[in-house]
């Protein structure tokens, strides 16, 4: 037995897990329509290489990776692009977003799948092909596998851990997948170990899944693999990256940092089966498990075609009077989604049909009465009930002070908070808050530094004149050469003082947390920025006296 | 829309109210016990007042009457101003009390959860530093008292002033040990002649009043064990007193009553357990709980022996109070991950 660690924080909801953890991962199914976003990624959206009117096969891309921080998107069946278009999507902002749309011919007919030789390929010409095969991370993140499966970064990987924590009550599609598929898994993740050069590979399963716990200890002997699987206690958010590299390496990656900072890089246990499929089976990832489950009759794991739209899940399983919504993911980190038609995409682990009995309204929000009892249980043991009153006091650097950007969003304290707040609500709107002063001020940042360029151009080109003129005189009178070398040299000099302190000055005011953002964070921020409104309106709701 | 945890652990503000009152209930019947039926008149008499006074401010604030009132926070201030008065208060007295607690100290600064001070602190400082003469009028033990009073004899005393002919006041009521203590002080006699001359003081520490001390305790562990309280502040808070009361009484036994007898007081309970404990008041970070609680109870001990006023307690929670966004500030323990960031 392996030692293992306690994260800090965390609560045991109800599990609810085995009412869909019985039955088998119910196979594919082919809708009349697949609805395919463009962005279902972190990062920039895909760009679309297909035409209205074309005809499409299965697994054939439709849209390709728009830079480093992007995948490609595939074609789940084969059939027709009848639109590339806004379309209501899967997203806590509620706002539709491009997609393009597929009328199924239900031959389901595959293109040449190609498998690839990974032993003999380039690294780079492997994320590659990972990045043109649609991977993502499939535990919610959606963060590009192939930027991820590159250890370029400082200090190199030791420790490759594969996260079958799954600790969100209800959703079941892990463990159903490690039972069922334990072998894929760890072909994948003999590949994953094979770019990142780790070491060392575990295997975090929580402990309330003991058959998968088996299945995956019987595929490592099988397979011969040296994979650890290690069983955790069961507390959420164990399967949150920080906590299972806490819990199965005693790391505490730093504050404001990632796990990849003490050498451990953390995937998925879908994401590793979706990488041995796109590898080895030359299949890009066009579907997933989905659990379906809550309020319908038989809930059970879906294998799912990306795009099939949530209402035909909620058909096969089972829909039941007294649906409430739908939420996408678990019951403590996921969003209600606008209507059921939204399409299932691959940040989709559980759709969780709602009814009053399962998920009653929440009581009236009270004000926080200070009793800390969100202390501890956060995870980042941050302090959520200071971080509340800088959000709503729109104290946002007080919040950043109080490391704001360490909440992983968990819902911990909301869930424990005594005064019913939803704290989280608040958190976001504070981070998007930020996010968006921060772009304003970097625009009014750019828009300074070309008025002094202006300034000093003016000012160039007066002395420039005045220069010409003297200069002119002169060859009337002399003949002399018009500028002379160290003339030009001088001047080059001021212009690069002049940008070296317009620099200077934008990097002594920009705040600490978000100066050197990633490309990743960017484009989180673009995606932030549409909700902000949204939840802007959420976070000004509580507690005003209400009006008779 | 919500972000925000869709499920809920059971538990509600009302839940740690009534836990809290739960927790005063023996308390309260120690205090039946040794002191006669006052104090459940009072108890009874402020919670009402408690709850008409905050619909009266919710109402005018124009804040929803139901979830607020049903919130109970209102009657755990009007117990613990209650408490701290003399059983025997006159219905008035109370009202000011109550009105200050809930209409100044609670709503004024924004209603619940957003209070500086404790309200019934505040009430307790107006009435002491108004009416010190009625302050201090404490019912004296039923062990010591000439003829007790029947429930309705208290009751007529309270809300009418009279008692059963016959009876004069001195019959009823009596100084607290510590305003014993203090009077004698005054008259430069020494601790030890003070005590020798004086019925109220039983063991530890008052006659009757050590029993109601005892059962705070009890309460209070009650409390801590459901995890409604922290353990920083109470421990902080007796340890405060006892080591401040332990060097005063070591440097002078004639003047400084023992550590053990300050502790033992009604009102260092109850301010340990229930009154510095108050969430919205007190300071949130473990460390910063345990200077809140020391400072409250060296500032008991500093004003019991050197103010103007027989207890402290009050005023040094209320001081507290006041410092408690420097102590959070100062407080905050590391983040997760922070001790290793480079
Ligand atoms: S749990 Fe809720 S009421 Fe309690 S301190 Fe935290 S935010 Fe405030
Ligand atoms: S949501 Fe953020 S503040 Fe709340 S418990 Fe989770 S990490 Fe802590």
């Amino acid at each position: 037995m392996m030692e293992l660690h306690r994260f800090p924080g965390g609560i045991h909801p109800d599990e609810q897990k085995a009412q869909s953890a019985a039955r088998p991962i119910h196979a594919a199914f082919v809708p009349k329509k697949l609805v395919v976003p463009l962005r279902q990624h972190i990062g920039q959206p895909a760009k679309p290489v297909v035409q209205v009117g074309e005809h499409v096969l299965k697994g054939q891309m439709i849209a390709e990776a728009d830079g480093y921080v992007s995948v490609a998107i595939h074609a789940p069946s084969s059939g027709t692009v009848t639109d590339i278009g806004l379309a209501a999507v899967p997203h806590p902002s509620g706002l539709p977003d491009l997609c393009i749309t597929i009328a199924t011919d239900g031959k389901d007919e595959w293109m040449a799948r190609t498998p690839v030789d990974w032993r003999n390929t380039d690294p780079a010409a492997l994320r590659g092909h990972v990045r043109d095969m649609g991977i993502v991370g499939l535990g919610g993140a959606v963060f590009p596998s192939s930027i991820k499966l590159d250890p370029a970064g400082n200090p190199p990987i030791h420790t490759l851990v594969l996260n079958g924590g799954e600790c969100e009550p209800w959703i079941t599609c892990d463990d159903r997948l490690m039972r069922e598929c334990a072998e894929d898994i760890l072909e994948g993740a003999r590949i994953m170990q094979h770019l990142l050069g780790a070491s060392r590979v575990i295997a975090g399963i929580e402990d309330n899944k003991p058959e998968a716990i088996a299945a995956m200890r019987a595929a490592a002997q099988k397979l011969g693999l040296a994979v650890e699987v290690a069983a955790m206690p069961t507390i959420y958010p164990g399967g949150g990256g920080k906590q299972i590299t806490k819990t199965l390496t005693g790391l505490d990656t730093p504050s404001g940092g990632r796990t990849t900072d003490v050498g451990v890089q953390v995937f998925n246990m879908g994401t590793s089966y979706a990488l041995a499929r796109a590898i080895l089976h030359g299949e890009p990832l066009i579907s997933r498990i989905v659990t379906v489950t809550g309020h319908v009759l038989r809930p059970q794991n879906y294998e799912v075609l990306i795009g099939t739209p949530m209402r035909e899940l909620l058909l096969r399983a089972g829909e039941r009077d007294g649906t409430t919504g739908i939420i996408m993911g678990g019951p403590m980190m996921g969003f209600d989604v606008p209507n059921p038609d939204v399409p299932v995409v691959k940040s989709t682990n559980c759709v969780l049909a709602k009814s009053a009995e399962l998920f009653p309204p929440k009581p009236r929000e009270l004000p926080c009465i200070r009793c800390t009892q969100c202390v501890p249980v956060c995870p980042a043991e941050l302090q959520p009930q200071q971080l509340y009153w800088f959000a709503r006091a729109k104290d946002l650097g007080k919040a950043q002070e109080y490391h704001l950007f360490d909440c992983i969003e968990c819902g911990c304290c909301s869930y424990v908070c005594p005064s019913h707040i939803p704290l989280v609500d608040y958190y976001r709107f504070a981070k998007s808050e930020i996010w968006a002063r921060e772009k304003e001020k970097r625009l009014a940042d750019t828009a300074r530094d070309r008025h002094e360029f202006r300034l000093f151009r003016q000012e160039r080109e007066k002395k420039e004149k005045a220069e010409r003129l003297a200069a002119k005189a002169q060859t009337k009178k002399a003949e002399a050469p018009v500028l002379s070398t160290p003339e030009q040299d001088a001047k080059q000099k001021l212009i690069q003082e002049a940008l070296a302190r317009a620099q200077a000055k934008k990097a002594a005011v920009s705040p600490k947390n978000v100066d050197n953002l990633s490309p990743v964070k960017q484009a989180e921020i673009a995606e932030i920025e549409a909700r902000r409104a949204k939840i802007r309106a959420i976070a000004k709701q509580p507690v005003e006296p209400e009006q008779p | 829309m919500t972000a925000s945890a869709h499920i809920l652990q059971k538990g509600s503000v009302t839940r740690v109210m009534l836990l809290v009152l739960a927790c005063l209930l023996p308390g309260v019947l120690a205090y039946v016990w040794q002191f006669g039926w006052g104090i459940v008149i009072n108890l009874a008499w402020a919670s009402i007042l408690a709850l008409a006074l905050e619909a009266l401010a919710l109402r005018l604030r124009s804040y929803p009457l139901k979830p607020f009132l049903a919130d109970g926070s209102a009657v755990v201030t009007a117990w613990l101003l209650a408490l701290s008065l003399p059983p025997l208060a006159p219905w008035w007295l109370t009202l000011v009390g109550m009105l200050f607690a809930i209409g100044v100290a609670k709503h004024l600064y924004g209603g619940l959860g957003q209070n500086i001070f404790n309200p019934a602190m505040i009430g307790f400082a107006v009435l002491i530093i108004s009416f010190p003469a009625q302050m201090t009028q404490w019912a004296a033990p039923l062990s010591l008292a000439a003829q007790p009073l029947t429930f309705g004899e208290s009751l007529g005393f309270i809300f009418g002033g009279g008692l059963p002919p016959g009876l004069g006041l001195d019959a009823v009521v009596s100084a607290t040990p510590l305003d014993t203590l203090r009077t004698g002080l005054l008259q430069q006699h020494t601790l030890h002649e003070i005590q020798a001359a004086s019925h109220v003081f039983g063991s530890v520490g008052g006659v009757g009043g050590e029993w109601v001390a005892a059962a705070y305790l009890a309460g209070g562990l009650i409390l801590w064990a459901l995890r409604i309280v922290p353990w920083q502040v109470p421990a902080a808070f007796l340890a405060g007193i006892w080591l401040t009361a332990g060097f005063l009484h070591w440097a002078d036994a004639g003047r400084y009553a023992a550590p053990w007898f300050q502790i033992a007081t009604p009102s260092a309970m109850l301010g340990a357990f229930f009154i510095a404990t108050d969430p919205v008041t007190g300071a949130t970070t473990p460390r910063g709980r345990l200077i809140f609680g020391l400072g409250a109870g060296f500032l008991t001990v500093i004003i019991r022996a050197f103010g103007g006023y027989p207890d402290g307690v009050a005023f040094a929670i209320l001081l507290m109070n006041l410092c408690v966004p420097l102590i959070d500030a100062y407080t905050q323990p590391p983040v997760f991950g922070a001790a290793k960031k480079k």
